[in-house]
């Protein structure tokens, strides 16, 4: 389909400027376009499956008024949002303080870029995929740290203080995370990745979902999937934000649209380390049973309906659980994420030395 | 930090080591076990009460908008007795009072100015002939200033519209009167 239209396009105009230069950019500007809606688009929902989840294990209803099922719900945020006013402390620093929640949200979307939507369909399969999500993380920071300093207050500041060490924190048990399954997989691209995973002793007699790396590598996956809670500042990790000591955190003197971009940043994290959980551990768009049935339906269901669950725990975990004291985050992240990822990673590594390798 | 008796989840273990407690820790069991109670708690049927399609019953004694009343034909309950008046705590009721035509005493003035009022219903206890009662009416509003100061004709304007209403209220409390 996508090639179909790629090459449409390319025939438009006969000439060698088109079809060589201006074709091949504006297509990627389109992927990029699509992706982008989608991802907003999930975005601007998943606030909306977040307040009707918390509300249902509150036994309440959630939002219910604004179209049927309160589906018009994250429409009417949006606009009011973007009707409100946009407030800048007066001794702030200007370029600074508008600059931060870009710094934010653009990481968090450009990290999209390699993510497999199915065989071949990302925006850009680069080699170095997962290479490129750790460096994209780590800008997240920045965001924070910057909008904190900028917006000249003490509570900011304190939150971007916090933010800054937690994040860094985590950065490095996910990095080691990342490097296990590098290892296993051999390769860095994450097509590559989601392939690796359909092969095995399990893949061979069609139950597909038990060769994925969840099984194997189950700790490291629980690992990660803690580290992603603490790197997108969700509960229990959200210190950060600790609207009963410091408000909010470095959003406090945000308003308007300037605010919504955290919220859009956040969110889109939490897609993206669930998109990430789904394509590392879960295979991605694969489906999980070798049927005839299952294979039909398109993989970018599959990788939906993976990621959704995976982003349904967050709010599940957000729900159920207390905020951490700030000095069990920093002993979780150094004193335990970190040295059982290292154990884990010297036991994958002797396992695949042995005859039991199941990674071949 | 500080204290070196924690297990992996920050909970005091005492001096000993129980390696029970390490694992139920670090196996995320008790996490779990959190997790699987929320997670019962999403299914469970919703105490939200929808309010303006769904309302909760109201108790025949329930304290909401005033009214004055009527006898049958038509001639008003209050006698300007002013013990109302003089019962209410926010001093929130006006009365003046003549001589009628007939002899009778009748009220000339009867203003309740609902922005002092604190509904405790002192008034409608003290009327010795049921006339100041309060209804089960709790959805008005006043847009300007004055829109909640109610005169004599507005409360038996209220009384007169909702009389079936507060009739039958009265009937379902008269046993415990």
């Amino acid at each position: 389909m996508s090639d179909w239209l790629f090459s449409f396009g390319q025939a438009l105009i006969d000439a060698s400027w088109w079809s060589d230069l201006a074709w091949p950019l504006i297509w990627a500007l389109l992927k990029v376009t699509v992706v982008l809606m989608i991802v907003l688009g999930a975005v601007t929902y998943a606030t909306l499956w977040e307040r009707k989840l918390l509300g249902w294990v509150q036994i309440r209803l959630g939002p219910n008024r604004v179209g049927p099922w309160g589906l018009l719900q994250p429409i009417a945020d949006a606009l009011k949002l973007m009707t409100k006013e946009i407030v800048r402390p007066a001794d702030s620093d200007k370029a600074l303080f508008f600059i931060g929640p870009v710094l934010t949200v653009a990481p968090a979307l450009a990290a999209w870029a390699v993510v497999p939507f199915g065989p071949e369909v990302a925006v850009a399969n680069v080699n170095a995929g997962l290479l490129f999500l750790m460096a994209i993380a780590s800008m997240e920071v920045y965001g924070v740290i910057i909008s904190g300093w900028s917006s000249n207050s003490k509570y900011a500041f304190l939150g971007a203080l916090r933010a800054s060490a937690q994040m860094v924190s985590y950065e490095i048990a996910m990095g080691f995370c990342f490097l296990v399954v590098l290892m296993v997989s051999a390769s860095l691209n994450m097509t590559d990745i989601v392939m690796g995973q359909n092969k095995g002793h399990f893949a061979s007699v069609g139950l597909n979902f038990l060769s994925w790396n969840w099984l194997p590598l189950l700790p490291i996956m629980v690992v990660y999937f803690v580290s992603g809670l603490a790197e997108t500042n969700r509960t229990p990790f959200d210190v950060i934000e600790g609207e009963s000591e410091i408000v909010a955190g470095h959003m406090v003197e945000y308003s308007g649209m300037s605010w919504a971009m955290f919220q859009m940043a956040e969110y889109a994290n939490i897609w993206l380390v669930s998109v990430l959980v789904t394509t590392m551990f879960l295979g991605g768009w694969l489906s999980p049973i070798d049927s005839t049935f299952f294979n039909a339906v398109p993989g970018w269901i599959w990788l939906g309906l993976k990621t959704f669950a995976i982003m349904t725990l967050f709010i599940w975990v957000r729900v159920t659980f207390p905020r951490f004291r700030y000095d069990q985050i920093m002993r979780l992240g150094w004193k335990i994420f970190i040295p059982v990822t290292l154990v884990w990673l010297v036991l994958v590594g002797v396992w695949m030395q042995t005859s039991w390798n199941i990674w071949k | 930090m500080s204290n070196p008796n924690l297990n992996a989840a920050g909970a005091a273990v005492g001096s000993a080591f129980s390696l029970k407690d390490f694992f139920s820790s670090f196996f995320l069991l008790e996490l779990l076990k959190g997790m699987r109670l929320t997670g019962r708690y999403a299914f469970r049927s919703k105490i939200t009460l929808e309010y303006p399609e769904e309302k909760t019953p109201l108790s025949p004694r329930f304290r909401g908008l005033h009214a004055l009343r009527r006898y049958k034909n038509g001639e008003e309950r209050c006698i300007a007795c002013k013990l109302c008046e003089a019962v209410c705590p926010a001093m929130a009721i006006t009365i003046e009072s003549e001589v009628r035509q007939d002899g009778s005493r009748r009220t000339t003035r009867y203003d309740i100015d609902l922005n002092k009022c604190i509904f405790c219903g002192f008034c409608e206890e003290s009327c010795p002939v049921d006339s100041i009662v309060e209804t089960n009416i709790l959805e008005y509003h006043g847009e300007n200033r004055g829109d909640l100061y109610f005169t004599k004709e507005m409360l038996l304007a209220v009384g007169d519209r909702y009389e079936s209403e507060i009739a039958a209220c009265k009937q379902a409390d008269a046993k415990y009167r």
